[in-house]
């Protein structure tokens, strides 16, 4: 699992539980990703929570075209957003959860998930009760 | 405000598939119409803006119709480049530098055409490589938390798109001509929840020619016209969800379609209230719901009882996208928006036939929503 590389670098911090990277604009917005070039320059890197509340949710059932490039067969899966309270509302991956788990406003916790055979990308699961 | 305008020539190629025409042919036989339809020759137009998404320039078209050294000015505003066009000759007629004027688009998309490259919106390429960057995803999201939030069901998805197919059976220049009952639309293979095949319009072609002209020309001409009464278009502002959105502002903001509906009320000095029949973004289902209450036409969540009492159908107190709209006619880009203002130049001139809106309706509305977040509003009153 950890041998899998990120799918994009500066997503995500390098630590054992680790969170996404967003970027604070000098108005104290936060924005995801940290953009590229110049847009970047007046905005300060901030590591964002790893707990949030489903925001919307749905499914992906066909396989998108180009640039999707996803492994083959098409596995079908679910997107959302995900409101990390007091930062920002950020698209998401859903996993370890199907349509019918889904409610929104429900807690949701971040993870790693493997993309395809050698690379990593981020998602958020439902967050089990204890 | 300058002098008004009006709209006293409406043409279109029919929607759908027409393999044997480009989609500038299909341009130039709606310029044709519209000419025909206001007694006027190519010659006689002193202005034309035009454009498509997908199909080249228009101002190739002098080709066919004539090299009558028109100044010709290509607009290209994806989602809203008919009604960029629009308002760039409604401005060139009010501001006084001509008295006719040509507002064209067309477009021609290959079949599930519309996949976006991340670049072109500034985006970074992992974005679409995880499969992120869809449209459908966009609306799927936008109308799965509206009907949490506001109590829609699946089955007023389901009805919106009946509707349409029904309103298209009625129209002649309408792509998907025959009916589909709600259960095949409720049952149908699901593409992005709570969305079915059904419920989402295709990438299509066609084309529509508006011909504008001053209220001295109109007198001069005796013309059969319907005036403008406003346009307005605006983009995104603060805050508002949109397509290929990575984040969102916590809390939300404002929308492009409730700023350009505010702002062409105000304009037209009328309200939601005035309005008899409108055509609204019907990209899917659920964006017709949606844009009913951006547009000022309901409250968030009536919309339930507007689809189970009818009052959307033909017939009923505020007809919406009599034609069919996007989910019965396809979706080209470039003429989209102007088909939506020439299905109301229909409908108030009483040519609508079959699907006429009854008692005589006096102010059409309609309404284009596209990416990256921009929408534009027109009235007509007659």
């Amino acid at each position: 699992m950890s041998a899998l590389a990120p799918i994009a670098p500066g997503l995500w911090t390098d630590e054992a539980e680790p969170r996404l990277i967003g970027a604070r604009r000098p108005d104290g917005e936060i924005i995801f990703p940290v953009p590229d070039g110049d847009a970047a320059a007046a905005l300060e890197p901030v590591a964002l929570s790893r707990r949030g509340t489903l925001w919307s949710w749905t499914t992906q059932s066909f396989e998108p075209k180009e640039p999707y490039c996803g492994p083959r067969p098409f596995q079908p899966f679910l997107v959302g957003y995900v409101e990390l309270p007091g930062e920002v509302i950020v698209e998401t991956r859903i996993v370890e959860a199907e349509p019918t788990d889904l409610e929104i406003g429900m807690p949701m916790i971040f993870t790693i998930v493997p993309f395809d055979d050698c690379r990593a990308t981020y998602a958020f699961r439902p967050e089990r009760k204890p | 405000m300058n002098e008004d305008v009006y709209i006293i020539g409406a043409g279109i190629h029919p929607f759908g598939r027409t393999d044997s025409r480009s989609g500038r042919d299909q341009g130039v036989f709606a310029v044709r119409e519209a000419l025909k339809d206001a007694g006027l020759e190519w010659r006689d137009v002193e202005f034309a803006y035009g454009g498509s998404a997908a199909a080249g320039s228009a101002d190739i078209m002098v080709n066919e119709l004539g090299l009558t050294s028109v100044p010709f000015i290509n607009v290209a505003n994806g989602c809203a480049t008919g009604g960029s066009a629009l308002t760039a000759a409604q401005n060139a007629i009010a501001a006084g530098a001509c008295d006719i004027a040509l507002a064209v688009g067309f477009d021609k998309h290959p079949r599930g055409a519309f996949n976006a490259k991340p670049a072109e919106y500034g985006l970074p390429e992992w974005y679409g490589e995880t499969g992120l960057m869809l449209t459908t995803q966009f609306f799927a999201l936008k109308i799965q938390r509206y009907m949490a939030l506001h109590g829609i069901s699946r089955r007023s998805l389901g009805l919106v798109a009946e509707k349409a197919f029904r309103n298209g059976t009625l129209c002649d220049h309408a792509w998907r001509r025959s009916p589909v009952d709600l259960d095949t639309i409720l049952n149908a293979p699901i593409v992005n929840d709570p969305l079915t095949k059904y419920m989402f319009c295709s990438p299509a072609e066609g084309a529509v020619a508006l011909i504008l002209a001053s209220a001295k020309k109109v007198r001069e001409l005796g013309a059969d016209a319907v005036r403008i009464a406003s346009v307005a278009f605006r983009t995104r502002p603060e805050g508002s969800f949109e397509v290929f959105a990575p984040s969102i502002k916590v809390g939300g903001g404002g929308k492009p379609t409730e700023l350009a509906s505010r702002a062409a009320f105000e304009m037209a000095g009328i309200g939601p209230e005035d309005v008899s029949l409108a055509q609204l973004q019907d990209t899917e289902s659920g964006a017709e719901i949606m844009h009913m209450a951006e547009n000022g036409f309901c409250a968030d969540g009536d919309q339930e009882q507007w689809l189970a009492e009818g009052w959307s159908e033909i017939g009923g107190k505020m007809p919406i996208n009599t034609d069919g709209g996007c989910l019965a006619c396809g979706e080209p880009i470039g003429a989209s928006g102007l088909r939506q203002v020439y299905e109301n130049m229909v409908q108030l001139r009483g040519r609508g036939g079959q699907r006429q809106v009854p008692n005589d309706p006096k102010v059409g509305y309609s309404h284009v929503y596209g990416a990256p977040g921009l929408s534009a509003v027109a009235i007509l009153e007659r």
